[in-house]
């Protein structure tokens, strides 16, 4: 077993671990952050999205040691007050719920996280549908379609201060 | 996934000496390729040594005549770099290609030549433009680096420490990508620099390659008209679930044209 140290959502955890224990593991078995889903497990459809030091990635594709000393933000930690057992939802996670960027809820926590990601990479320009739908192409649903999703990303997105086209 | 012992070299010379004293040990770039394997159980290191720690196999330098890219760059670093996309656009574009933005923030250069995946774009990208690979101990040719299926001129051990493209006076990289996976069906990598027009493909053989008839059309004469009539022959192409051989030969003349006249 390996210690690991790392700061998920702003509070420090650690944890010991096998070499060969996925980092999405950790955050759901080890951590009881179950937020963050395994999908297809094989770094395909994005549903174990969260952003490691800032940026997107998949967590059933990281080795938890990888992780460690890291910091890391899963779905739990987007709200604002979600670490003090408010009930707020982040701007992107509002605009889901107003858009109805979701149906069995499966994918939501990686596209808000992918989404985040874009933001992040968009925020000093302008973002457009064409690009909202390109960079949600590590994200799958297969429940009925895009067209919500990218509604509310673009409507998030808005709502976060970025100019929309 | 069977297990392993996981160790995070402090330095370039302390994780080649560990991993070459163990024949059944592995190097851990960026981990997309490797983590997917081992899930497979398709690979069973002994060891894994982690290269995330190493600062000097990271960063991009632009200098007059070469952009740099330490081997543990990331794809989203080099496809969202200002200075690749001033200097060399079409690296930037290939870059921006490989994967989605989750695989891009984790993929590194070196981990992908190294894997020399028949698919990669990178290949494509080293040949194509003519770049120098660094190892621990020598500099290896774009030309002579790509060996064969997964197969490289890297010896057990040896390390990818940075990659060199010297800056081309025209480049364009056209991709016909799998619609799942992102992977090059086939990609065409065409350039001219100091030294010559260079048409190189990824996706449709065993390694990357380049097409000399091409190359010594576009010299000739830089147009699409100048290739349009040379045939690929398909004998020794991939066949497989995703395109057959004789397709892919197809595909190559269609991206070679788009990658030409992108830059004609």
């Amino acid at each position: 077993m390996t210690k690991i140290s790392l700061t998920v959502n702003g509070t420090a955890r650690s944890g010991d671990v096998e070499p060969r224990t996925l980092l999405v593991e950790f955050l759901r078995n080890h951590l009881g952050l179950t937020g963050t889903h395994v999908g297809c497990d094989t770094s395909q459809c994005g549903a174990c999205t969260i952003h490691l030091n800032g940026k997107p990635v998949k967590s059933c594709t990281i080795l938890a040691v990888q992780a460690d000393g890291q910091q890391l933000t899963t779905i739990e930690g987007v709200a604002p007050t979600a670490q003090q057992g408010g009930d707020a939802l982040h701007p992107m996670q509002a605009a889901f719920k107003e858009c109805h960027g979701l149906q069995c809820g499966f994918c939501t926590p990686g596209m808000v996280m992918s989404a985040l990601g874009i933001v992040e990479r968009h925020k000093n320009d302008q973002l457009t549908e064409a690009i909202v739908r390109h960079e949600l192409e590590g994200n799958l649903c297969r429940c009925t379609g895009y067209q919500g999703i990218v509604n509310a990303v673009l409507m998030g997105a808005k709502n976060m201060g970025v100019r929309v086209a | 996934m069977h297990a392993f012992t996981y160790h995070r070299p402090t330095s370039v010379a302390d994780a080649v000496a560990k991993r070459s004293a163990d024949d059944d040990a592995s190097y851990l770039a960026g981990g997309m390729t490797l983590i997917p394997t081992l899930k497979q159980r398709l690979a069973q290191p002994t060891q894994v040594f982690d290269l995330a720690g190493l600062a000097d196999l990271k960063g991009i330098v632009v200098t007059d005549g070469a952009v740099t890219i330490g081997a543990m760059t990331c794809h989203a670093d080099v496809a969202l770099s200002a200075d690749v996309r001033r200097v060399i656009p079409a690296l930037s574009d290939l870059a921006g290609t490989i994967g989605d933005p989750q695989v891009r923030n984790r993929g590194t250069i070196g981990g992908s030549l190294a894997n020399c995946d028949p698919s990669a774009d990178y290949p494509a990208a080293v040949l194509g433009l003519g770049a120098t690979i660094h190892t621990n101990t020598r500099q290896i040719s774009g030309d002579d680096f790509f060996k064969g299926l997964f197969e490289t001129a890297l010896k057990p051990g040896e390390l990818i420490v940075k990659v060199s493209f010297p800056i081309s006076k025209r480049a364009a990289y056209m991709k016909f990508p799998n619609p799942a996976s992102r992977y090059a069906v086939v990609g065409v990598m065409v350039a001219e620099n100091a030294q010559g027009v260079r048409v190189a493909v990824t996706g449709a053989g065993a390694c990357a390659f380049r097409l000399s008839a091409m190359e010594t059309a576009l010299s000739k004469s830089f147009s699409v008209a100048a290739i349009k009539d040379i045939a690929v022959p398909a004998d020794d192409l991939n066949n497989d679930m995703h395109a057959t051989a004789e397709y892919r030969a197809h595909l190559v003349g269609v991206m070679a044209r788009r990658a030409v006249a992108a830059i004609a």
